[in-house]
């Protein structure tokens, strides 16, 4: 249990969710984030949830989001087609806060 | 839904705005709903973080001796970090703990804190119904008159946005508009969870006694820096980076933070422990001038991270305890306006000024061009760091005048003593 550097995958397995399988509650266009030179999203999500396919598009995956609304303020091409919190129960449920 | 069900109020939002506002018109005898979108109050809420008690007092007397605190607050410390090199400011105040009164601040953990703070407005009398997110407000005749969550309609006299910096309610009410990515910094932290002792020991402290600490010069330039807080059986260590130049510095917010953590002078006082949680969150960065420009319209006010009180001194960070007491100021004003529901939202301003809020976000609004400052992020404790470096060394040489290595590192730092004046004037004038 020694202090070590963690990927953003390693983090997020610490925490506890209620993935809602049905309905994503933040949503992308790709084709409009393939026009957004600077995808600030790649930098800013502390969950590191954009990122970039082999194929240069954008993918995004909802289940691990902690919820903090970074990428709905610093998306600038609005990319984010659909950012609302999940549905009641769902999401990220922080156990320490 | 009848008119019986109709409330004196509803809440969206158990957090401590939310709840400490539950809590005074419950004891009022107002009928309240709070509606919490999280399966418990708190389980979507981070702080740093740390309460300072007054606010808690101004709810209830004693009431801090219940709650569900960490450690009391004695070391308040300052860590400005260049390098591998580190200078630590250690203020320890015990008077800060004084016998037979609450100490000033608490080091605290929400996810307990907001459901503890929750419970006892239920114990009011208010209603607190998890797991419920509100879809929208309803309006009738240019009046919030109630909210919608799913097929539920909700009505009520008034209804207060409790629901944090990312405010649909407040959004959706058209007070305000999307937030500026300027006014906001992102904060991330882990929660590590070390033995009691180990952290009294580490951080010097008595048992019970916490250590607040700030951390300068380890963000990479960028506008922000890093916290550390002692709990009970874990440390909060975080930072908060203002997005824009966080994805212009083209890194990301994780990385940064993960060099933190394993900085020569940090991962030592975590060492051995274990991470239980990774957490992120906005937070308003723009103090006084961040608050949003109306806070109410007819049946509806806004208060706590959704009406934007949130204090930055670079040194300190205050928003629970400014959550609670504008909860306070909307609860009294709903209680004051009476049938006269219109009259609410001048009589909330009346009491944000009264229970010394607004003054307060006044008085620390100088701190915002401080802040705004680019170079305090790296070129000061750089500076400070050349300073005390030369300071200390010792290597058979003939040592430098104290005026000589001060300029020297000045030099090499690219500041100027002009700037470093000019800043302290500015310091002195706004603080």
């Amino acid at each position: 249990m020694s202090i070590e550097r963690l990927s953003a995958v390693e983090l997020l397995s610490k925490n506890k969710f209620n993935v809602d399988e049905e309905e994503a509650h933040i949503v992308i266009d790709k084709t409009i984030c393939a026009q957004c030179s600077e995808k600030p999203c790649l930098y800013v999500c502390p969950a590191v949830l954009y990122k970039l396919n082999k194929n240069g598009e954008m993918s995004f995956d909802y289940a691990g989001c902690l919820e903090c609304g970074t990428c709905r303020v610093m998306c600038k091409d609005k990319g984010i087609v659909k950012w609302i919190y999940p549905r009641g129960t769902f999401g990220v449920i922080y156990r320490q806060g | 839904m009848s008119s019986e069900d109709k409330f004196d109020a509803i809440i969206v939002g158990a957090g401590p705005a939310g709840s400490a506002c539950a809590y005074t018109l419950a004891k009022a005898g107002r009928n309240v709903l709070v509606i919490e979108r999280g399966d418990t109050p708190g389980c979507k809420n981070v702080t740093g973080g740390r309460l300072y008690t007054y606010a808690l007092e101004m709810l209830d007397e004693d009431l801090y001796e219940e709650a569900a605190l960490e450690r009391r607050v004695t070391h308040e410390q300052i860590m400005m970090l260049s390098g591998e090199r580190a200078i630590t400011i250690d203020f320890h105040q015990p008077g800060f703990n004084p016998e037979a009164k609450p100490p000033m601040s608490f080091t605290v953990l929400r996810a307990v804190f907001d459901e503890w703070l929750a419970a006892k407005a239920e114990e009011k009398g208010a209603i607190v119904a998890c797991g419920i997110k509100v879809d929208q407000l309803i309006e009738q005749e240019g009046k919030i008159v109630g909210a919608i969550a799913g097929e539920d309609e909700m009505y009520a006299d008034i209804v207060i946005a409790a629901d944090g910096v990312n405010s649909f309610m407040a959004q959706q009410a058209g007070l305000i508009r999307d937030i500026p990515a300027k006014t906001v910094g992102v904060g991330v932290k882990e929660v590590i969870e070390l033995p009691e002792k180990t952290i009294e020991e580490r951080f010097n402290l008595q048992a019970g006694e916490g250590a607040a600490r700030m951390l300068l010069g380890c963000t990479e330039g960028i506008h922000g820096g890093g916290f550390l807080y002692t709990n009970q059986q874990s440390i909060s260590l975080g930072c908060v980076f203002t997005p824009e130049e966080a994805a212009q510095h083209k890194k990301s917010v994780h990385e940064i933070f993960q060099d933190i953590k394993m900085h020569p002078a940090i991962a030592p006082l975590i060492a051995g422990g274990e991470t239980i949680e990774y957490s992120a969150h906005l937070v308003s960065e723009a103090g006084y001038r961040g608050i949003h420009k109306k806070l109410y319209r007819e049946g509806f006010l806004m208060i706590g991270d959704a009406a934007g009180f949130v204090i930055n001194t670079g040194y300190s960070i205050r928003g629970i305890d400014l959550a609670i007491v504008s909860g306070i100021a909307a609860a009294r004003a709903v209680i004051t306006a009476g049938d006269n529901v219109a009259a609410a939202g001048s009589y909330y301003m009346q009491e944000l000024n009264h229970l010394k809020l607004m003054p307060t976000m006044k008085a620390a609004d100088g701190y915002f061009e401080i802040l705004e400052t680019p170079w305090i992020y790296d070129k000061v404790p750089n500076l400070a760091n050349d300073v005390f470096n030369s300071l200390f060394k010792v290597s058979g040489e003939v040592p430098q005048s104290m005026k000589n290595t001060v300029m020297g590192a000045m030099k090499a730092n690219g500041l100027s003593l002009w700037q470093l004046i000019q800043l302290g004037i500015k310091g002195v004038k706004s603080l």
